[in-house]
């Protein structure tokens, strides 16, 4: 299992949902067609990655950042300002991305060697001061990025819909462009994500662990925790970015509503608390389940309430009422954190160690 | 007695020295110009009331506090002024008094971690952990030399407060230090507990190279143990000699032991 980095999932039921979600994902295109469906499994995918290099900071080096969407944003900024200025080819997607990821890790750096050593709540309230600038300079420099509308651009012809790979389909799934894109995000998140695994399995990543436990002690072995947790932030930002990059490639399109807005930030702690901190693995549950919730729950309201309604019954039309999709989910969200304090992962694995 | 003791540091041997360490929190002076020399292959307790300031001094010397005034000097390098983890890095060793572990990893993987630490292994990414044999075998030797190895695999949270003790030590030899600094390492610690860390404290005295440094509350631990006795008091150093000659003094009598030696010395 040198693929996991030796980190199994350690919980049969656990592996069982990865294997679902991983399988669901590898295969989404024949398996739910159209666009709505596709859509959501490419969210999914670059959100599991999004949430796990948050969780890198959170779960396994207990810091509070909340500059994460801003390396979104920058990524994400990065590949659309190239592509929309330079026209769609790949070597403007590339520049992008060359400008955005070493972008990020200055940021990230800075940040960090100017606020870790202190204490870590001076760093939580430096990033929120920091992504707040970043956000308003992103919506005020709207000769350069398009301020509150952002950018729609032009992709490579070989991920643009009207494009086929060849004539045909398989399994009844014509193989054109968005397919070819969604293949580039699912990859590129797979391997990230793969990526992240081995670093926080990494002696590294033993150490980051080590520093969230007791920093008073980490420093007394001989670690040096404000470079230990700079790097942390600097890995951090930059799979954020990458995440960032691919969700303009997947949109055509980058806004502050779709990569920077204070909403995404708390949509990643979210996710990350109900898959469960320092855990990798919850990232991806935790991403899969809320954005699937986001997507799907208000239908189901909406057929429950119309399905009460026509059966006469009161308060309930409206108690599930599609506009109320909100309220259900807060509720979701507490319940869950009140029984699985420790996320679906983390109280997964208890069970698995208690039997 | 009290005060410097003679020396010529050797450029070869292992040297830790203190010279007039202060420090001042408000207005209470905790360690007061503390002038002391350790010498290799000599185990040196340092006993003084409660608040007497020896933990504080231990502090001083490994860097979890900075001095006020004076300086720590180790091997010729002036120390004062680096972090813990760069002392650390040049071979001060530490074990704490109030246990002070990774609570939810396992045994192993605390001590792995202080081997890691000593190797070097900062920042290795792209390596399994797991698959870092080396590490795991020199861990598994420390696990021995405190009695560990089978609670190899235990949330050092779930370890009973002897066991904890032992693997607050265990993570101090697991670095190899050059000076060893135990902050009284049997506190607590149920009767049958205490022979192995005595053994093994006694064990580290047979390497001629090293400097011990102990701080103790019990007097028949000191008089088995040490070579040398310093005396704290009020975070002063009030003296310095030989055991024997510290205990039966009559500033040891009055400041440290109070009114009841024969309480004191009964083992």
């Amino acid at each position: 299992m040198m693929i996991l980095s030796g980190d199994k999932p350690r919980s049969l039921v656990l592996s069982v949902l990865l294997a679902a979600v991983f399988l669901a994902l590898a295969f989404a295109p024949f398996l739910f067609p159209g666009s709505k469906p596709l859509n959501v499994a490419a969210k999914i995918c670059i959100f599991a990655l999004l949430v796990a290099s948050y969780d890198l900071l959170l779960g396994y080096t207990g810091i509070v950042s909340f500059a994460h969407t801003m390396f979104f944003g920058i990524g994400s900024y990065g590949v659309a300002l190239a592509l929309f200025n330079y026209g769609p080819s790949w070597t403007m997607i590339v520049l992008g991305v060359l400008i955005a990821l070493p972008l990020a890790a200055v940021l990230a750096l800075a940040i960090g060697l100017f606020s870790l050593r202190v204490q870590a709540i001076f760093f939580s309230m430096v990033t929120l001061a920091v992504a707040s600038a970043f956000a308003v300079l992103a919506s005020q420099l709207s000769w350069l990025t398009g301020g509150e509308d952002g950018r729609s651009f032009q992709v490579p012809p070989a991920l643009r819909p009207g494009n086929r790979l060849f004539e045909g389909e398989i399994f009844g799934v014509a193989l054109n462009g968005r397919v070819v894109s969604y293949y580039l995000v699912f990859v590129a998140c797979l391997v990230l994500f793969l990526l992240l695994l081995r670093i926080v399995n990494s002696p590294f990543g033993r150490v980051l662990l080590a520093i969230r436990e007791n920093p008073f002690r980490a420093e007394a072995l001989g670690y040096r925790i404000v470079v230990h947790r700079t790097l942390a932030n600097v890995i951090a930002a930059l799979i954020a970015a990458a995440a960032g990059a691919l969700n303009a490639i997947w949109l055509h399109y980058t806004g502050p509503e779709t990569s920077l807005s204070f909403s995404i930030m708390l949509d990643i702690l979210v996710m990350v608390v109900i898959g469960g901190m320092g855990t990798m693995y919850g990232a991806v549950l935790g991403a899969a389940l809320y954005i699937l919730a986001q997507n799907y729950l208000q239908a189901l309201m909406g057929s429950v309430s119309s399905a009460a309604a026509s059966a006469g019954l009161p308060l309930v039309p409206g108690l599930f009422h599609p506009d109320r999709w909100l309220l259900w989910l807060g509720i979701l969200f507490i319940l869950s954190v009140r029984f699985f304090p420790t996320g679906i992962v983390g109280r997964l694995r208890q069970r698995a160690t208690k039997a | 007695m009290a005060g410097s003791s003679g020396h010529s540091p050797s450029s070869m041997t292992t040297h830790l020295e203190t010279r007039d360490l202060t420090i001042r929190f408000g207005g209470h002076v905790a360690v007061d110009s503390v002038t002391c020399a350790f010498r290799p292959g000599e185990l040196t307790a340092i006993v003084g009331p409660n608040g007497a300031g020896k933990t504080t001094y231990f502090n001083l010397i490994s860097g979890q506090l900075r001095a006020s005034a004076g300086k720590v000097l180790f091997n010729g390098e002036d120390l004062t002024r680096l972090p813990a983890s760069l002392r650390a890095r040049r071979g001060l060793g530490r074990a704490f008094q109030l246990t002070n572990l990774f609570p939810n990893l396992t045994v192993g993987e605390n001590i792995r971690l202080a081997v890691q630490a000593t190797r070097g292994v900062h920042y290795e990414m792209l390596r399994v952990w797991s698959g870092r044999s080396d590490l795991i075998t020199r861990a598994d030797a420390v696990l021995g030399e405190v009695a560990l190895a089978p609670r190899r695999n235990v949330a050092a949270a779930a370890l009973s407060h002897g066991d904890q003790r032992k693997l607050e030590v265990g993570m101090m030899l697991a670095l190899e230090p050059a000076v060893f600094m135990f902050d009284e390492p049997t506190a607590g610690m149920s009767v049958d507990e205490v022979p192995v860390l005595l053994d093994l404290i006694a064990s580290l005295k047979r390497d001629r190279s090293k400097i011990i440094l102990l701080v103790e509350h019990k007097m028949d631990v000191v008089r088995s143990l040490a070579d040398r006795i310093i005396v704290l008091h009020n975070g002063r150093l009030v003296a310095d000699g030989a055991p024997a000659e510290v205990i039966a003094s009559p500033i040891v009598q009055e400041a440290y032991l109070g009114a009841a030696p024969g309480k004191a010395s009964a083992a």
